[in-house]
């Protein structure tokens, strides 16, 4: 305790800060050191961006389902209103909004597809399967699927 | 609320969710927000669209992808609120709000395949 003791030199004679005592009771509950970050914390590195880009996909998502909802209950209500939800479609504000829907629905399929080999870890022999084997069904099944519904769509036409 | 209990179920649902959304939604708004719109395929008569929708297995199929991305959305889009803008004090409205749009969206799919 050698440090304490030269801690104690006269040298030192104004009065101790209240910190250096011994811990005093005090009624409020110490502070912590928590920096204060950023809201555009992301903004500095292109990783960050993507991660948040590809978590606002899901922006995208429900926008979607929502658009499928509205075609789905134009279908009920009948002609007329399937042909307003056809027009309302086709303008331009709503064909520029969905050009960012559908980029970002691509970028979630293909995030999605990536992670999985990362999220899920394939032994065969004792081997780990290679990050390809694992994603690429995923690919593969993405093409069918997207043909069979265009093709059953389109068999409507 | 999310604990220990009941985070595997809202992870499993965000996985569904995200696995549905990944494979079937890109080609659903394809067709029906730029082929049919822009002329690029012949649009499908009223009529023979809502025979096709009304099928059993269409009803089923797109109560499936409407419920299961909107909870892959509720569990993202919060994580997205609480890491970006850090409202950590908003944490409840945020869950409810999220969740709540999925559970409205899967009732309000839910009345419309039974009503179509």
């Amino acid at each position: 305790m050698s440090s304490h003791g030269q801690a104690a030199t006269p040298a030192q004679a104004s009065p101790a800060p209240s910190h250096s005592a011994s811990p005093a009771y005090t009624e409020f509950h110490p502070r912590w050191y928590r920096p204060k970050i950023s809201t555009y914390w992301w903004l500095g590195k292109w990783a960050y961006v993507k991660f948040i880009l590809r978590e606002l996909s899901s922006v995208a998502v429900a926008w979607t389902v929502a658009l499928i909802l509205a075609q789905v209950w134009s279908l009920i209500r009948g002609p007329e209103a399937y042909s307003r939800f056809v027009r309302v479609m086709s303008s331009r504000w709503m064909i520029a909004l969905n050009v960012i829907a559908f980029a970002f629905l691509l970028l979630h399929s293909i995030t999605w597809f990536n992670l999985a080999p990362k999220a899920m870890v394939v032994r065969v022999g004792g081997k780990r399967l290679p990050a390809a084997l694992i994603s690429g069904p995923q690919y593969l099944a993405w093409i069918v699927i997207s043909a069979i519904v265009l093709a059953i769509v389109i068999s409507r036409g | 609320m999310v604990n220990r209990e009941t985070e595997p179920i809202f992870w499993t649902l965000f996985s569904a969710g995200g696995v549905v959304a990944a494979l079937f939604l890109p080609i659903q708004l394809f067709i029906f927000a730029f082929a049919v719109p822009l002329g690029w395929m012949h649009a499908p008569a009223y009529d023979s669209l809502r025979a096709l929708a009304h099928s059993p297995i269409t009803r089923l199929y797109l109560l499936v992808l409407c419920s299961l991305p909107l909870f892959h959305f509720a569990h993202r889009f919060r994580y997205t609120l609480y890491d970006g803008l850090q409202i950590k004090h908003l944490n409840e409205v945020v869950f409810f709000g999220c969740y709540g749009i999925a559970i409205l969206g899967t009732v309000a799919a839910a009345y419309l395949m039974w009503i179509l």
